[in-house]
């Protein structure tokens, strides 16, 4: 009875895969031409400035890739590879900026269905009483279905020293869906060297789960500085004469104090120049400004950060 | 029905079809996840036309972008409920519409006994009708079992 004895027009709809008439790809080049990867990586390369281990890693895993594709086409058994990742490094060195650009590339690839990245912290997966976690772990893993799944600082989520703490449970779920739904996501762990080694300690299961493991290095002084005229080129400012120098300065100083976190204090630290500069500005009441004025940052709007102050004692 | 050859229940969208296969069903979702829609899962056991709130299977599911997470709800509703009807629905939260927008059924009993019409007589020769499941005379939970 359950069966209808008629027949359906059109109902079995053609599978959303790739267009009939693409021919499949025989090089690696066909695989990036029909992928477009390739321009993702080159802007990882112009964009970023540094991180050349994390570059490498980035370019290795996106050939993996590649081939894999290659290799299905002669029916070579490719299991899907695990994708899970672990970015350490100290704060401000780009783990997110680079998590976004993963999940383009991975997108681009068909690693990944839809590509986008959902970034929580531990607030979003761990609930606040019993039978709290569980659902809003799901709910969370349900959103990044067909993305990436970025937690940052990813170490909170284990309390050594507090056995009811819920972060565990949070942890199981993560686990089980890393395992069985390879296909569906990619899970991006991030945080601190250090409190990452003591997590992964605590958790071996978590560990042997993730495949890469990807340091970041701190920049140095000169590659901040590229970066800082990147930062300004985007908004349209620039330094004036003698600003380079006397950032670069300040960068050197603002390094050895505590709390330094690489880019983004320099992107801070640029911010409050910008302020500088319109008070400055907006001091001289009856003057006519040009695009120059406006753009351009001099080492005064610089030089009185409290950097630059000299140390008591 | 009583007017259905199928001896299915038809409720929804797509119920005059044979069942979707998981696949038909997940191409469904990304459509109206690509319309903006929430999905959230419903279930029973009393299909009757008149019941319109079934039981909800968890929260519906927003900001989702893929269809991978509604078929994990899908998944462990039919895994707790077998034997009942499960049905999925698509809210569409467009100011001014803010209603179901798609629904239709993706589990339903291996064998459904459809529903009766009764007749009853009224004063002054008056009929008055009443449509009954044959299923819904044992209690919650047991209809439709094998």
């Amino acid at each position: 009875m359950s069966a209808p004895s008629y027949a359906i027009p059109g109902a079995a709809l053609p599978p959303a895969a790739a267009p009939l008439d693409a021919p499949p790809p025989r090089t690696v080049n066909d695989v990036l031409a029909a992928s477009r990867v390739e321009e993702v990586i080159d802007e990882l390369d112009r964009d970023l400035v540094g991180l050349a281990p994390v570059k490498q890693r980035v370019r290795d895993i996106a050939a993996l890739l590649v081939i894999d594709r290659l290799r299905q086409q002669h029916g070579l058994d490719a299991q899907a590879p695990s994708l899970h990742m672990c970015f350490t490094g100290n704060p401000g060195t780009g783990k997110t900026t680079v998590a976004l650009r993963m999940a383009q590339i991975l997108h681009r690839l068909g690693y990944v269905r839809k590509g986008h990245l959902v970034a929580v912290t531990r607030d979003d997966l761990v609930g606040q009483y019993i039978g709290h976690t569980a659902p809003k772990t799901k709910a969370v893993l349900d959103k990044a279905m067909g993305g990436v799944l970025f937690i940052d600082e990813a170490y909170y989520l284990y309390r050594p020293g507090n056995e009811r703490d819920y972060g565990q449970e949070a942890i199981e779920i993560l686990l089980q869906v890393m395992e069985n739904g390879r296909d569906d996501l990619v899970v991006i762990l991030a945080g601190y060297q250090a409190r990452m080694d003591t997590f992964f300690q605590s958790n071996p299961g978590m560990r042997s789960r993730i495949a890469h493991h990807l340091g970041f290095p701190d920049y140095a002084a000169d590659e901040l500085l590229t970066i800082a005229e990147h930062m300004l080129a985007e908004q349209h400012y620039r330094f004036g004469d003698g600003a380079r120098q006397v950032f670069r300065d300040y960068i050197t100083r603002r390094a050895q104090q505590p709390h330094f976190a690489n880019a983004r204090s320099i992107r801070n630290a640029l911010d409050r120049a910008r302020l500088r500069q319109a008070s400055r500005l907006f001091a001289e009441r009856d003057r006519e400004f040009d695009a120059r004025d406006l753009t351009t940052l001099v080492p005064a709007d610089l030089l009185a950060s409290r950097v630059f102050a000299p140390t008591p004692g | 029905m009583m007017t259905n050859p199928t001896g299915r229940i038809t409720q929804g969208q797509f119920s005059f079809l044979p069942d979707l296969s998981d696949e038909e069903i997940r191409l469904q979702i990304d459509y109206g996840l690509s319309r903006g829609y929430a999905w959230s899962v419903e279930y029973t056991d009393d299909p009757h036309p008149r019941n319109t709130y079934w039981e909800m299977y968890g929260m519906p599911m927003f900001d989702l972008r893929d269809a991978a997470g509604v078929m994990n709800e899908l998944r462990a509703c039919r895994h707790t409920f077998p034997r009942h009807y499960i049905r999925l629905q698509a809210f569409d939260a467009t100011s001014g519409i803010e209603s179901i927008a798609m629904s239709f059924i993706v589990n339903r009993p291996a064998h459904e006994p459809g529903f009766m019409l009764e007749r009853s007589e009224d004063v002054g020769r008056t009929l008055r009708y009443r449509v009954r499941g044959y299923a819904a005379n044992r209690p919650e939970g047991e209809r439709y079992a094998p």
